[in-house]
């Protein structure tokens, strides 16, 4: 606890670092993902592809993207720009198949009804697809957002420093409290984004809650008297 | 006024949806396509605002050809009411509601209180305007779906089994409604049913179809009554089936009407 408090400036240092690290890394995956999900929804064929394409990308181990982006970007092998174009990608290789599915979550009798109330087909794609396949790319966005605070801790270990750096230098002192803050301090981080990601969601989309509260008693009352005529 | 000539529709797939299909739809009457699923009643129904683009023939509103127009205005210029309404989820009501208006360039005020006002029309309270689709019953969502086809005062309006997935004591409610509105309105309104009462309720002119959109017969429902053109038409309309072939029996006086099944359905008054 006394080596927390003498170091509590360094520690906070790391958790911001860690913390702006992560959240760029996963919108800029989120924003990658967005297009060629929608994409891969109204074209599966060839869409099949790019997730199973993206998907593939997830099993390049990180330790050596890490170490190869730097030779093939021509980036220093300490910059941190390796680390979120790594991060970004396997954020990207696991949310294209959430956006695909997300987009494909939409009710064509919807599209088909503001298809006829005269949106033009970006309208609809903004106004229409995005917002409702919003509740499910949501569920893609916290499981990424919490991946990604746990991979960019592997960083550390080539020298891009974030709250792992506490773990590589407890491990080699041999000290445990470092790091057990640094767990405690990466759990907290994505316990954090984890609530930020749900109470935007409930601000951006009122209705996906509403709906839940009205379908619940409806469906209740309907079992129940199913029951009763049973 | 709409005109079909000589339509015909052949899917990529190469299924052939429409044959042959030649009608004219006199303005400010209701016009109901029905037949058996398969019949390619609505597939004619989406050609008037372009949501399908017919392979032969043409299309005419007021003798204009609609493949010369926009798809997207001439879609803002017709109303369009479909089966389970289909409202978007994520907008409320009002907002709904105001859609319309607002593609069609309305300012936020005015396409508000536009709104409101329809919304009365169709029997709506104004408490409702502010929840969000999924907390409103089938039949209210029907309403609000009516809403919004009428909102921004087209002249066409296209109905797509609007009542077909409500149950039947609020699809009477509906219908009933549709009829005073209409009377009040005026709209050039295509309907779309495979509901042979409905049809006979709501229909100035009824078009039975029969696969491939042929036309088995077109007329009022009188005219079809009367005169069926074929055993097609008659079994479709009820005919070889008793209820719809009524006679008169004297009881004491007064003269009650008996159905072919012998089931009594009401008295003939002078």
């Amino acid at each position: 606890m006394s080596w927390f408090l003498d170091n509590v400036d360094y520690v906070r240092e790391l958790f911001v670092r860690h913390a702006w690290i992560s959240v760029v890394s996963t919108l800029i995956g989120f924003a990658l993902a967005l297009p060629v999900g929608w994409y891969a929804n109204r074209h599966p064929r060839l869409g099949g592809v790019s997730v199973t394409g993206f998907g593939v990308l997830y099993t390049i181990p990180s330790i050596a993207l890490f170490i190869l982006l730097p030779g093939i970007l021509g980036t220093g092998f300490l910059s941190v720009t390796n680390v979120i174009i790594a991060l970004s990608v396997y954020a990207a290789a696991v949310m294209v198949r959430t956006a695909s599915d997300a987009f494909g979550s939409v009710s064509p009798a919807v599209l088909d009804a503001a298809t006829a109330a005269g949106f033009s087909t970006s309208q609809r794609v903004f106004r229409v697809e995005l917002p409702l396949a919003g509740p499910v790319l949501l569920a893609g966005l916290r499981v990424v957002s919490v991946s990604t605070v746990s991979m960019l801790s592997v960083a550390s270990l080539i020298g891009v420093s974030n709250l792992g750096s506490l773990f590589t230098d407890g491990f080699r002192r041999d000290f445990l409290t470092e790091i057990v803050i640094g767990i405690i301090g990466i759990v907290v981080l994505a316990v954090v984004l984890d609530l930020l990601l749900n109470l935007a969601g409930r601000l951006l989309m009122p209705w996906a809650s509403a709906q839940r509260t009205a379908v619940r008693p409806g469906a209740a009352s309907k079992i129940a008297v199913k029951a009763r005529g049973a | 006024m709409i005109e079909y000539r000589s339509i015909g529709k052949t899917f990529a797939d190469g299924t052939e949806a429409v044959g042959d299909f030649s009608l004219v739809l006199p303005s400010r009457t209701t016009t109901v396509l029905v037949g058996s699923s398969g019949c390619g009643k609505t597939t004619l129904l989406r050609m008037v605002n372009r949501m399908v683009d017919p392979t032969r023939g043409q299309v005419l509103i007021d003798d204009v050809d609609i493949a010369t127009r926009n798809r997207v205005e001439l879609r803002r210029s017709i109303g369009y009411v479909m089966q389970h309404a289909g409202l978007l989820p994520h907008r409320k009501v009002i907002d709904n509601v105001a859609t319309v208006l607002r593609l069609n360039g309305v300012d936020r005020k005015e396409a508000r209180d536009r709104s409101y006002a329809v919304l009365e029309t169709v029997g709506l309270d104004a408490s409702l305007a502010t929840k969000y689709p999924g907390q409103l019953s089938g039949g209210q969502q029907q309403r609000v779906g009516v809403a919004r086809g009428l909102v921004s005062d087209p002249n066409i309006l296209l109905m797509d089994e609007p009542f077909g997935a409500v149950d039947p004591i609020v699809r009477e409610e509906l219908q009933a409604e549709l009829l005073r509105l209409q009377r009040e309105l005026d709209k050039t309104i295509v309907f779309v049913t495979h509901d042979i009462d409905e049809a006979f309720l709501l229909g100035d002119q009824v078009v039975i179809l029969k696969k491939g959109g042929k036309v088995a017969q077109v007329g009022s429902p009188a005219d079809i009554l009367a005169k069926p053109a074929d055993d097609f038409v008659r079994s479709f309309v009820g005919l070889d089936r008793g209820h719809r072939t009524l006679h008169v029996e004297d009881r004491d006086g007064v003269r009650v009407v008996v159905d072919g099944t012998g089931k009594a359905t009401g008295v003939l008054e002078a």
